[in-house]
Formats: structure tokens, C-alpha cells, sequence
């Protein structure tokens, strides 16, 4: 043993031991991924567009040409249907599964009281969260992903690939000329969520209860949405964290407009730097008492 | 200590909450009391004889900033009265301005009857208004008998301000909106040019025009009854008379008129002649002033053909005159009263004030179109932008385009009794069935009674701005009514008419085909790429009144050429991408770096503090360590003990001594209000590396209740980064002694089971110190007996533990050193042997470290 002590007694640290080396990703992933809400957020983000398909289906046929609301418009192929999916699910669902992913990650390790020996393993402080938040954003980000993937299939499969038929106008845009589109809607609806995603996790490095972080950022999603629909508040609700949140359905327009999304990613990174510098800071000095 | 800790994040969002309330609430906050207009009467003498003495019934608003300011006179539209110019008034009051708002002759509590704003009445009682506001002593004046004025109003009140500006040369500027050039041509209008005399009755809009005036058309707009306010018509009577059913308040000529013309669906001279009084077409060159024309794109009524007139005639008098086209009008949709009441106040500040410079952040330019922006991010609702060109260039654009349509002869029948009609706009229900910004269109077509040529399909997209133009050739005999429209004709969806105008023209037709040219209505809108554009021409239009004899013609193109009107200068305001896009964001990344490396400042001091190489074999080191609780009483207080290689140290004291929050301490979890610990020389800050040496198990058990017990254990290590074959895994779990439960998880566990575990994890990689606090807890007596000879052989090989334990004889048997500590203080230190010796020196008694304890914390037996 001896031998060994010796040779590290340069930073004092056991053998074998490097900070960088603490909590890899993968180990992170594969304790996050067992567990249940994990696997049941995302078996309701795939089976969510079956359960439209299938009501669709049953539901009674409308043959209603004139109308062009999005809702009315999701059986015209899986395009279309996407869109719909990921817009009735963008303002809630998604919030959801975004809060929980990042909401939960400190706050559960705190209440099961494993976070203290993780500190104590040790892992450094910035690096437990640096770790954590990465893998709860990569967990929020396939969930902001898969479920339009998914009814981007389940919709083809159901209803045919055909071009896009866009909203309110009712015009046609090629399929082949939607596709790259619809991948900056995904992203963009990733990056809208970002700010959902560090309240969250600020507020999960803050209490040692999970659902008091999740519920604290949907919580501020509610306010947020209601506070928007105040028009008397004028210019100043375009810096409300959702203001531009449903601004990707710009992009799916024949000509598309990307100002508003501009703005949506702008005030999106504005909130969320500032968030997860607060946790970083908040996490660095705390007492762990939990 | 815990929960305000907790409740913090909690505090954060009622704080957020509350901004959001309180910004709401100053957003929502009731703006200081409007102005209040005073109700007077004011006496005039009208009539071509000047002898008609009519009271009209007015409210003067006074300029909120006092002193004597320019005026404005607030005229309303057909069918209202001054009610609907209340707020408005105020609003312009509130700007500095004296304002007077009435009822029009014939209308609301006025006395006299409608003459459709002719210069023998209502023109004459508008001047004695304005000289009614010269004797005001609110009212700046220009010289004596001349206030400095402004006129604005909408449709019949726009009409007053042009013929007032025309009669009176004592208006400074007007701001007549959605309004008429010709009266006439606006009932009879004919897209050949031709004039009213061949013009198409647009009989559905008279008939509400007449109709509303006469006040047997119940607007619902609050007319008064016609009895309470004109005395003179009917006597107080209750049932009206046959003239009052038949006229209202109309004057009898105008009456008459009407009567004929409606009657037969063609405009008279003397109709032509009547109608033209009241119009700016009859006064050319006479209107001199800088003036703001507004006129609507979803106006069948005055379409905007009509500001165009008005623009041309008065611009030929070299008088500043601007032109915007407003989203909706008298058909419906979005009439922008916000934005028409900044215009106008704009207008006036600009040519009566003073202020607002040309071309300054006031002025939106000579020409304004309103246009679909898309839509709200937020609301997802339509909004609209307003493009802006330096020049206005009529009704046939700057750059026209010309696009080839194409089509056979087709024959085409109109329906005996004119029945049923195609339908374009219903006017007074545009409203119902038009949707905002035009998209959505009523229009329909009845099958045998259209004419249809088509472009190709278009290979860019074109934005027509202004009325195109047309050359068709009627085949035939006889007189046809025939009206042409330009629709959008998308591959799916069903075309669209924009705004629903129609042209409607009056031909003779010939066998040989009577060519003509035919101007369809102006309108602004974008045909994208891919669309089609559909001329159609019908032969009914249930707008209009068409013959009622059937009749077939044939309609042919007389040129393949579709002249379509651009303004290219026409964009919208250069707003750019908005500052804070970036400035935002990177403001943020400002703050969120102050905030880290003001937070690591403090950190990195402490962890810069040497290493004490002579402490370097001291496994643990605590020298006046402190610590408070938030509400400053302390935990630990200057604690300071030693603990040598090879020692199992009993870490003794009652519950709330401060072990816990010693060995909190001790693992780096909470930071020491003063003094330090040191292990190996090391100091201890949150994550120092030293920890690793430290083989800890604080306060009960931590695992992830989802895994197994051996999943938790190898996870636990990977975690800590270091290699595998270090881990001494099988050794740990032999500790444990979970067998077959190992691999279940271990939410499944007992208390004990946990308590194992979480020993054989503080053992993983076999440190050089171990900690653990209450080990024996959940054990049984076999498993505890283990417990101690496992402790004392990991403490053999050189290595140190540290036990805390409220069971003394736990302690007394598993321990070579005990530390006593009470209330945070540090009672005594030593062997355990030592302690015992020295209680029996002083009581003779057994040496039970029980009684040496109490009687070390003071406690009486």
C-alpha cells in the first residue's frame, strides 16, 4: 500500500484518483436511465402519436376542405402530422419531460441522500453538476426529439408522406423542401426549452425535493404563458422566457420567417446562462445537509 | 438549517411571481381621468338662402395642457353622432389640443335634415363652427376670426372635412379617412370609364346608406328616436308619418332621388348633379391644405380608387398630401384605430403644432400600405405591418408588371330576374364572413354565368400594388352588365378574391365583340410563386343591380396582356434584427461569468492554503473548528482533536453534541465557519482530492433505490473514476454479507441490509481512513460482534477508523481512542483505556465508561 501512497502523495489523493476522471457520462446515463420515470416519460412521448393516430382514425371523418387549422390538417401526411404532434405537445407535455429530466437530477440523489457520497467519493462540485447537467440535457433533448420523429413516422405510416400543407393559407410545400426545416423546428424547439430546462435544474440543486424543482419550473411555464396573453403589456412580454415558443411554426411557412425565432433563441440563452451560472454558484458554497 | 435551505428556491419564484404581478399591475394601472367635453348647443343659420336655423348638437373637449392650442373638428361617420368621436376627442385633447366633435345636421340630438354634406348645409354649419371656435379662448388663432384648425373624420365625416377644406380657407390641414371623391361614381361605378350615367347601381350599399340615414334602419349604433330629436319633422308623435317612413331625415330632394334612382337602377343627371355637390369632384384645386388621406383595402363602398382621386386633385394644388391604405374598411376587418388615431394626431402635430419634423420618427412616409406580418408569436394572432414608400404613385404603381392569362370565347348567360348572384362582397356583413388581412374569401361564382381566363402558374412571387388592367371583348347584343374580378388561384385551395371588389362595367355588346378596357379594382396583395392568377367576369353580382331580361353573351380576351401595378419602393420599416438579440445574450454571459469567478475567488483561497507535510502520516487533524447554525447558534465549536495511524478513535456524545456535523465537515458537505480540518496535511474544502482517501458512511444510507445492491456499489465506484481492480469489491461485499439479495434492488432492502451495504461502500478501495457514523444501528448482536472484529483487523493494516456511536459500550469495546464532545465542545480526549483509569481513581467504583461519560457531560445519575 505503501508504495502506491507514496506515489501520490503529490495532490494528497488516493491512487488512481483524478479529479477529471470522477462521474463519467456514461456511468450518469445508465444510473439515470434505470430508472422508471425515465422509461415512462419516454413510453408516453412514443406512444403519444399512436394514441392521436388511433383517435384520428376513429374519430368521425371530416371532409371539410375549407378548413386549414393545424388540427384539421394532421391526417394530410406525416408532415403534417408531425407538426400538429409537436405542437400540441410543445406547450406542456414537453415542458414536462424537460423539467423532470433536469428538475430531478440533483434533487433525487439529494433526497436519497446519495449526493453526499458522491461529494465524498470525491467528485468535485462543478464536476457533479457539469456531469449531471449535460446527461439531464441530453435526456431533455431526446425527448424534445423523438416524439415528433416518432409521429413523423407513425403519421407516414398512417397517412401517407406527401408535401406539407401549410396552415391558415392551405398551400403546399414540398416535402423534400420541409424536411431540413423541420429539423431546425426540432432544434429550435430544443433550444426554446433550454430555459425550462436550467430553472429547473437551478431549482433542483436548490431543495432536496424532485417534485418541488419540476413543479417550481412548470410552475413558471404556467405564469409565463399566462402572463403573454396580456396584449397591455405591449413589447415587454417578448422577454418572457415562452414568449416565442411556438414561434417555429414560422419556419414551416412558404416563406419563412426566422426573426421571430431570432428572438425566441435569444431571450432562450439569455435566461438560461444566467440560471445555470446561478446553480454552478449556488451549488458551489452550499452546505449538503441532505 | 434545512429549511430555509429548501425554501429558497421557493422564495426565488414568489419573487418572480410578484414581478410579474407588479409589472402587470403598472402596465394595467387606469390611466388619470380623460379629458371631460362640455355638451353646448351651438345655433347656426344654413340652407342656400342662409335662413334655416338649425341647433347642432356639439361637445367641445378643451386642451389638457392649457392655454390656447390648435383645434381639431372630430366629424363622424354616417349614422352616428358625436358619441362615437368621444373618445377620440379626448384622446386628442389629452394632446394638446382644443376639440370639437358634433352631430352632424339631421343626425343624433341635431335638429335639420340630411343633405349629404352639401355646401348649402352642411358645409356652411361646419364654418360657423369654426367660427364658433375662434371666439374660444382654448383656441389659438392664426389671425382674428381664423383659428389654426384641422378636420378629420371618417367616410361621411371624411367627405365634411374635404368639402369644409374646399369652401373654408381657414382649415390648416385635414385627415379625411376611408371616404369619397365622387358620390356618384361611388353608387354608380363603371371600370370602363365611362362615368356615373353608364355606371352599375350598387344597390346593397345605397340601399344601407339611405337606409341608415332615414333611421328606419335600425343600426343598433344608437341613433335617437327620430320624434325626440326633430320636433320640427314630427311634433313628439310617436307613430312616425308616411314622410318620416319614407324619407327619415333626409331632405326631401335628396329623397326623391334616391327614390328614382333605386327605382330603376340608373343614375340621372340630376342624380349625377345632386350627388357631385357633396362631392370633392365637384371643388378641383380648391382644396389647398396638407392633407392625409386614409382610405381601406376591404372598401366596396369607397373603394381606393377614391383617395386616389382626392390624392391627384389636391397634390395638383402642390399641398403636401399623404396616402395610406388601411387594412380594413367599410367591408370589415381590421379598421387600425390605434394606429389611424397616431396617424392623425401625427398629422396635426406635423401641420398645426409645428412639430414632427418631415421624415422624423412621427412621419411614416408619403405612402403606407398595411400588410400581413404573419402572425403574434406570442398570441399566435394576425398582425399586420405597415410598409412605407417616399412616393405615392397612384393607382398604377411605378413598375408594372404584365403577365399573359389565357382562355377561350365563353358564352356566358345572365339569369332572368338576375337570380341568384354571384356573390363578392356582402357590404354591412363583411365583417361576418371576411376573415382578417383578407385571406379568406366569400366569393362564388354561379356555374353558366362566368367567364374564366388563367395565367400559368407563376414562376416568382408577385405583389401587385394598385388597380390592373385588363382588354376583354363582349360578344353579343344589347346592354350587358358584366362584372370582372381578379382572383388568387392556388393549386388546392379555393381561390381567392382579394378584398372581394369587383369591377363592374356596363358594355354594349356586338357581334363583332365590343372591346374594352377594364381597370379592376386596386388592390395590395402578394401572388406567391406557383399561383395562378383567375380573371373571371360574371354577369351578376348580388351587390349590384343587374337587368333582369336573360340574355347570353360571349366573352372573349381582346389581349393576352394582364397589367398588373407594382410599388417596389413599398417596405416595410428597416427594423433590422433588434439590438437586444445580441446585446442580450451577451450580457448574460457577462453576469454568469461575474457570477462564477466572484463565487470561486472565495474558494480557491482556502483551497490554496499549504499542505502541512509534517501532518503528512496524521490521517485526521481538527483544530478549532466552528461551525453555526443559521439562526447563530453554534454546532461545533472550537473543536480540536488529533487522530494517529492505527487508532479505532470512539467518536462519543449525546444527540446534538456536533458529531454529525463534525464528520459533514470532515467529508467536505458543509464548509467550517472557522478553524480547519486536515487529513493527511491536507486541508478539506468541498472535492479536495485528499477525500479519496476517505472511506465515509454518514447519517444513514444513500443508494439509488432502482439498482441492485451491487449495481449501486459498482456504479458508486466508476463514479469515483478510479480503476477497477482498486475497488477490492469482493472483499466489500463479503462485509455486506447481502448474498442472493445482492442482486435485487434495493428498494427492496431492510434497514440493516441498507446499513451493510452502505458500510461496504465506505469500505470500497479500502481507504486509508474510515468514518462511519453509528455502524451498529439496524444490526443484529452476531452481526455487530462481526462488525467490531472487522474494524479492529481494518484498523491493524495501518489504517484508521473513526466511529461515532451513542451506544457507549459499543465504544468501550470496539475502540482503542474515544473523543468525548457535548454541545459542541470537545469534553476529553484519550485512550479509552486512559478515560477509564482515570474514573476509577476518583470513584473506586467499576470503571463504566457510561458513568465516565455522564459524569463528563455534567449529567447527574
Amino acid at each position: 500500500m505503501s508504495p502506491l501512497t507514496q506515489k501520490s502523495q503529490d495532490l494528497g489523493q488516493a491512487p488512481g484518483y483524478a479529479p477529471g476522471r470522477t462521474l463519467p457520462l456514461r456511468v450518469e446515463i445508465l444510473r439515470q436511465f434505470k430508472r422508471r420515470r425515465t422509461l415512462v416519460m419516454f413510453g408516453l412521448l412514443l406512444a403519444l402519436p399512436w394514441l392521436l393516430v388511433v383517435a384520428f382514425q376513429l374519430g368521425p371523418q371530416r371532409g371539410d376542405q375549407g378548413s386549414l387549422r393545424l388540427s384539421d390538417l394532421a391526417t394530410q401526411g406525416g408532415l403534417n402530422f408531425a407538426a400538429f404532434a409537436l405542437s400540441v405537445s410543445a406547450s406542456f407535455l414537453l415542458v414536462v419531460a424537460v423539467a423532470l429530466f433536469c428538475g430531478d437530477t440533483v434533487a433525487s440523489e439529494a433526497s436519497w441522500s446519495s449526493l453526499r457520497y458522491l461529494l465524498a467519493a470525491p467528485v468535485p462540485r462543478s464536476r457533479l453538476l457539469r456531469q449531471k447537467l449535460i446527461v439531464a440535457l441530453g435526456y431533455s433533448a431526446a425527448a424534445v426529439t423523438v416524439l415528433p420523429l416518432m409521429a413523423l413516422l407513425a403519421g407516414t405510416l398512417a397517412f401517407g408522406w406527401h408535401d406539407i400543407r401549410v396552415p391558415g393559407t392551405g398551400e403546399l410545400i414540398p416535402a423534400a423542401d420541409v424536411l431540413p426545416k423541420f429539423a431546425v423546428v426540432i432544434g429550435y424547439a430544443l433550444v426554446s426549452q433550454l430555459v425550462v430546462a436550467s430553472l429547473a435544474f437551478l431549482l433542483s440543486v436548490g431543495t432536496d425535493s424532485p417534485l418541488g424543482a419540476v413543479g417550481g419550473a412548470v410552475g413558471l411555464v404556467i405564469v409565463s404563458s399566462i402572463l403573454q396573453a396580456v396584449e397591455a403589456l405591449g413589447s415587454l412580454r417578448e422577454f418572457l422566457p415562452t414568449f416565442w415558443n411556438a414561434a417555429w411554426l414560422d419556419a414551416l411557412a412558404p416563406q419563412p420567417d426566422y426573426s421571430g425565432m431570432i428572438k425566441g433563441v435569444a431571450v432562450s440563452v439569455t435566461y438560461s446562462v444566467i440560471l445555470i451560472a446561478l446553480a454552478f454558484r449556488r451549488f458551489r458554497r452550499k452546505d449538503v445537509v441532505s | 438549517m434545512r429549511l430555509p435551505d429548501g425554501r429558497r428556491p421557493l422564495a426565488a419564484l414568489v419573487a418572480l411571481v410578484l414581478l410579474g404581478a407588479g409589472v402587470l399591475a403598472w402596465a394595467l394601472w387606469p390611466s388619470p381621468p380623460p379629458v371631460r367635453g362640455q355638451d353646448v348647443a351651438i345655433p347656426v343659420m344654413d340652407g342656400p338662402a342662409g335662413d334655416q336655423r338649425v341647433t347642432l348638437d356639439a361637445a367641445f373637449f378643451p386642451p389638457a395642457s392649457g392655454g390656447a392650442a390648435p383645434a381639431v373638428l372630430l366629424a363622424h361617420g354616417f349614422g352616428g353622432s358625436k358619441e362615437d368621436m368621444r373618445s377620440s376627442a379626448a384622446r386628442l385633447a389629452e394632446r394638446g389640443y382644443a376639440v370639437l366633435t358634433w352631430s352632424a345636421r339631421g343626425f343624433g340630438r341635431s335638429t335639420g335634415q340630411i343633405a349629404l354634406n352639401s355646401p348649402d348645409y352642411e358645409v356652411k354649419d361646419v364654418r360657423q363652427l369654426v367660427d364658433w371656435l375662434a371666439k374660444r379662448p382654448e383656441v389659438r388663432l392664426d389671425a382674428t376670426g381664423d383659428p389654426r384648425v384641422g378636420v378629420a373624420g371618417g367616410s361621411y365625416g371624411g367627405a365634411i372635412a374635404l368639402m369644409t377644406a374646399a369652401y373654408d380657407g381657414r382649415i390648416d390641414a385635414i385627415v379625411p379617412q376611408i371616404t369619397w371623391h365622387d358620390l356618384a361614381d361611388a353608387l354608380f361605378p363603371d371600370a370602363t370609364g365611362q362615368g356615373p350615367l353608364n355606371g352599375v347601381f350598387k344597390k346593397m350599399w345605397a340601399g344601407i346608406f339611405f337606409g341608415s340615414g332615414g333611421g328606419a334602419f335600425a343600426s343598433g349604433r344608437g341613433l335617437p328616436e327620430i320624434a325626440a330629436a326633430d320636433p320640427g319633422a314630427g311634433g313628439g308623435a310617436r307613430v312616425p308619418t308616411a314622410e318620416q317612413v319614407r324619407c327619415g331625415r333626409f331632405l326631401p330632394e335628396i329623397c326623391d332621388m334616391y327614390q328614382e334612382v333605386a327605382e330603376t337602377g340608373r343614375a340621372t343627371q340630376a342624380a349625377i348633379d345632386l350627388l357631385r355637390r357633396s362631392s370633392p369632384i365637384s371643388v378641383p384645386g380648391k382644396i389647398k391644405i396638407p392633407t392625409l388621406l386614409i382610405q381601406g383595402q376591404r372598401d366596396s363602398l369607397f373603394p381606393l380608387s377614391h383617395a386616389d382621386a382626392n390624392a391627384r386633385a389636391i397634390a395638383a394644388t402642390g399641398a403636401p398630401v399623404e396616402v395610406a391604405w388601411l387594412s380594413g374598411g367599410h367591408d370589415g376587418g381590421d379598421g387600425e384605430p390605434d394606429w389611424v388615431f397616431d396617424r392623425t394626431a401625427g398629422w396635426f402635430d406635423r401641420w398645426l403644432k409645428g412639430d414632427g419634423e418631415p421624415g422624423g420618427a412621427a412621419e411614416a412616409g408619403a405612402f403606407t400600405v398595411s400588410r400581413d406580418g404573419g402572425r403574434d408569436p406570442g398570441t399566435r394572432q394576425r398582425v399586420l405591418v405597415h410598409t412605407v414608400a417616399d412616393r405615392y404613385p397612384g393607382l398604377s404603381g411605378t413598375d408594372p408588371a404584365t403577365v399573359t392569362i389565357s382562355g377561350p370565347d365563353q358564352p356566358v348567360a345572365n339569369p332572368p330576374g338576375g337570380s341568384p348572384p354571384s356573390i363578392s362582397s356582402v357590404p354591412g356583413f363583411g365583417g361576418l364572413l371576411g376573415g382578417l388581412g383578407g385571406s379568406v374569401s366569400a366569393a362564388l361564382d354561379m356555374p353558366g354565368q362566368a367567364a374564366v381566363f388563367e395565367s400559368a402558374p407563376l414562376t416568382a412571387p408577385l405583389q401587385v400594388t394598385g388597380g390592373p388592367t385588363v382588354r376583354i371583348r363582349v360578344y353579343g347584343e344589347g346592354e350587358a352588365t358584366l362584372f370582372a374580378k381578379l382572383y388568387d388561384s392556388s393549386g388546392g385551395a379555393p381561390a381567392v378574391l382579394p378584398s372581394g371588389l369587383v369591377a363592374p362595367l356596363r358594355v354594349t355588346a356586338t357581334e363583332a365583340g365590343t372591346p374594352v378596357t377594364v381597370t379592376l379594382p386596386a388592390i395590395d396583395r402578394r401572388f406567391d410563386a406557383e399561383h395562378r392568377l383567375r380573371v373571371v367576369v360574371s354577369t351578376t353580382d348580388l351587390a349590384y343591380a343587374t337587368p333582369a331580361a336573360p340574355a347570353v353573351y360571349r366573352i372573349g380576351l381582346d389581349s393576352p396582356d394582364l397589367t398588373l401595378p407594382r410599388d417596389t419602393a413599398l417596405a416595410a420599416p428597416r427594423t433590422g434584427p433588434a439590438w437586444w438579440v445580441w446585446a442580450l445574450p451577451l450580457a448574460a454571459v457577462t453576469v454568469a461569468a461575474a457570477l462564477l469567478l466572484a463565487g470561486r475567488a472565495g474558494t480557491q483561497a482556502r483551497a490554496r492554503d499549504g499542505r502541512r507535510t509534517d501532518l503528512a502520516e496524521v490521517p485526521l487533524v481538527i483544530s478549532g473548528l466552528g461551525k453555526r447554525y443559521r439562526n447563530g447558534e453554534k454546532a461545533v465549536d472550537g473543536l480540536s482533536f488529533r487522530v494517529d495511524k492505527g487508532q479505532v478513535l470512539g467518536l462519543l456524545g449525546p444527540n446534538g453534541a456536533g458529531k454529525t456535523t463534525t464528520m459533514r465537515m470532515l467529508m467536505g458537505l458543509i464548509l467550517p465557519d472557522e478553524g480547519e480540518i486536515r487529513i493527511f496535511g491536507d486541508r478539506v474544502v468541498p472535492g479536495a482530492p485528499v477525500l479519496s482517501r476517505l472511506g465515509s458512511f454518514v447519517e444513514g444510507p444513500g443508494f439509488l433505490p432502482h439498482l441492485t445492491g451491487r449495481a449501486n456499489l459498482e456504479f458508486y465506484w466508476r463514479a469515483t473514476g478510479r480503476p477497477a481492480q482498486d475497488a477490492h469489491l469482493e472483499e466489500a461485499l463479503e462485509i455486506a454479507g447481502l448474498g442472493a439479495a445482492l442482486d435485487r434492488a434495493v428498494r427492496t432492502y431492510s434497514q440493516g441490509m441498507r446499513q451493510r451495504l452502505a458500510i461496504a461502500q465506505a469500505m470500497l478501495g479500502l481507504p486509508d481512513l474510515l468514518v462511519l457514523d453509528e455502524p451498529a444501528n439496524g444490526l443484529d448482536p452476531p452481526q455487530i460482534a462481526e462488525m467490531r472484529k472487522v474494524l479492529r483487523a481494518y484498523a491493524e493494516h495501518g489504517r484508521t477508523v473513526i466511529v461515532s456511536s451513542h451506544l457507549l459500550a459499543e465504544v468501550e469495546q470496539t475502540c482503542s481512542h474515544v473523543v468525548v464532545m457535548h454541545r459542541g465542545r470537545l469534553v476529553s480526549a484519550g485512550p479509552v483505556g486512559d478515560l477509564l483509569g482515570a474514573a476509577r481513581a476518583a470513584n473506586g467504583s467499576g470503571p463504566r465508561l457510561e458513568d465516565v461519560f455522564l459524569d463528563l457531560i455534567g449529567e447527574s445519575r
